[in-house]
């Protein structure tokens, strides 16, 4: 359990959340042509990184406005917090 | 060659004092290399090693583990055992898992502690009815046991539910399989070390895989906290840490590695002689030999390797466990910890093969991976001695992600995950 400091509203309980997953995975812009092997990797694979991670969440039981963070998942802490379609910070 | 366990080696060692045991395995430095290394010492990488010294003659092995073996998930799950799965390979693979349990502590010679009292999965809905009852079918078309409860019956199976029509969930029936039940856990993976040690498998403990070294596509050896190992086979069933270990070797799964919580209530009284699941409450209760009460909550739906998990899960499991058995009210509990769940996105295991020859990889149990152990390790031993999978874990490998023939058992099971 830790705190979310919410783009829209602020400091809020985690369980206020939703987390979405791995962040800036890009739809394919032409999934027609896409293999099943690069369906697969868009669809299924994961990072699942032990350390620092990008990663999207939504304020659920709030403004249920999506936004990106940058948490380091071996510990729970957040480093970041950014609105969707802004530039990552860098690492 | 180990002292056989008996109740006459009991008596002989109460009357020396119990300080003459053998012990149950040695503690060897890494040899150079080895025909196979199995990466982590849980349950499963242990059996693995044991079943390839035993099926597959296979003598120099080495099981490397970062801590103490049976520290991660081995022995924080909440020892339910059961092979009620809905889809035909589900339920071949965790059955023949359930066929070696009960033949385990005899194989080992060492006491499990196994104890087939029954599961029972609770149906609160009318969609949980049909599907529990669809599921009794398909188990028993499989050969699984399996057979459906109405609310009295369920009632006077475990008379502490409350069934009455009134509570928020109230309970419509359920389904129990008899040949179901619990383990001792930590027994598991002692029991699986004593037994591949005698056969000469080297269980390496405090070392922890830095790298993996490649030759192209064919795996070499590991870099580890104790120097390099080389090895041509290498299997790893490092569960919630499966992407860390893939990653060394460049390769992506298809896993999020979530926080799952348990914990146990003081010692009372036997109260509970069967394990009760409720897949739409999410609450899991069963009793230990010491007689602690065993209460399985949900997973954290964030990615993280923390071991801790969040205070609402617990405290969302708890609620429904108070609504269902009022008798435990005012019951203190003693313990919570999580443990770290590799979840697969059709919630079942991978064992498999890899792009990389001579590297296999067994993870993806997610929340259920103790009941399938002794035949994930049976499993997994075959494929990699034979570098082609056995016909019952044939489905479970990594290329379904690509072929789209998933083995969707997310709310299938009769658990949610």
């Amino acid at each position: 359990m830790f705190i979310i400091n919410c783009p829209y509203c602020g400091e809020r309980e985690q369980s206020e959340f939703k987390a979405g997953g791995e962040a800036h995975i890009v739809r394919p812009k032409q999934p027609t042509e896409l293999s099943d092997d690069e369906w697969a990797e868009y669809l299924f694979m994961r990072k699942n990184i032990k350390g620092v991670q990008f990663e999207r969440w939504v304020h659920i039981h709030g403004c249920r406005k999506w936004f990106n963070m940058v948490r380091d998942t071996s510990n729970d802490q957040i480093h970041a917090v950014y609105k969707m379609g802004e530039k990552p910070p860098v690492k | 060659m180990k002292n056989k366990y008996s109740i006459f080696s009991l008596l002989k060692n109460a009357l020396t004092d119990h300080e003459n045991w053998q012990r149950a395995w040695r503690d060897p430095e890494p040899k150079k290399e080895y025909d196979a290394i199995i990466v982590g010492g849980g349950g499963h990488g242990l059996a693995t090693a044991y079943y390839l010294a035993k099926k597959h003659n296979m003598k120099n092995i080495a099981v490397l583990e970062k801590g103490w073996i049976g520290g991660g998930n081995t022995g924080r799950n909440t020892t339910i055992i059961r092979s009620n799965y809905l889809w035909d390979a589900s339920a071949g693979l965790y059955d023949h898992a359930l066929k070696i349990w009960e033949g385990l502590s005899q194989e080992l010679n060492y006491n499990v502690m196994f104890s087939q009292r029954g599961v029972m999965n609770l149906a609160h809905n009318l969609q949980d009815v049909r599907d529990l009852k669809r599921r009794t079918h398909a188990n028993r078309l499989n050969g699984v046991d399996a057979i459906w409860l109405s609310t009295d019956e369920v009632k006077k199976f475990c008379p502490i539910i409350n069934t009455s029509p009134n509570i928020r969930y109230p309970v419509l029936g359920g389904t129990l399989q008899k040949r179901a039940g619990t383990a001792r856990h930590d027994a598991v993976a002692w029991g699986y070390a004593r037994g591949a040690d005698e056969m000469g498998v080297d269980i390496i403990q405090n070392c922890e895989v830095k790298g993996i070294k490649r030759n192209g596509d064919t795996v070499e050896g590991l870099e580890t906290t104790k120097g390099f190992i080389k090895s041509k086979k290498i299997g790893v069933v490092a569960a919630g840490h499966s992407s860390v270990i893939a990653n060394m070797a460049g390769l992506k799964l298809p896993l999020e590695s979530k926080p799952l919580q348990a914990l146990v209530s003081e010692p009372v009284k036997p109260i509970i002689d069967t394990v009760v699941m409720s897949n739409a409450v999410h609450a899991y209760v069963s009793q230990s030999d010491k007689g602690e009460l065993v209460i399985g909550a949900g997973t954290d739906d964030y990615v993280s390797y923390s071991q801790k998990g969040s205070h609402d899960i617990v405290e969302g499991t708890l609620h429904a466990i108070l609504e269902l058995y009022p008798i435990f009210s005012r019951m203190r509990m003693l313990r919570q910890w999580g443990g770290i769940v590799d979840i697969c996105p059709d919630a079942s295991p991978i064992i498999s093969k890899t792009s990389i020859k001579g590297l296999y990889f067994n993870c993806g149990w997610g929340t259920g991976g103790f009941k399938a152990t002794p035949g994930s390790g049976d499993l997994f031993a075959h494929t990699i001695a034979n570098d082609e999978p056995h016909k019952l874990n044939a489905a479970f490998n990594i290329n379904r992600f690509v072929s789209g023939d998933l083995v969707d058992e997310h709310g299938a099971a009769a658990v949610a995950h």
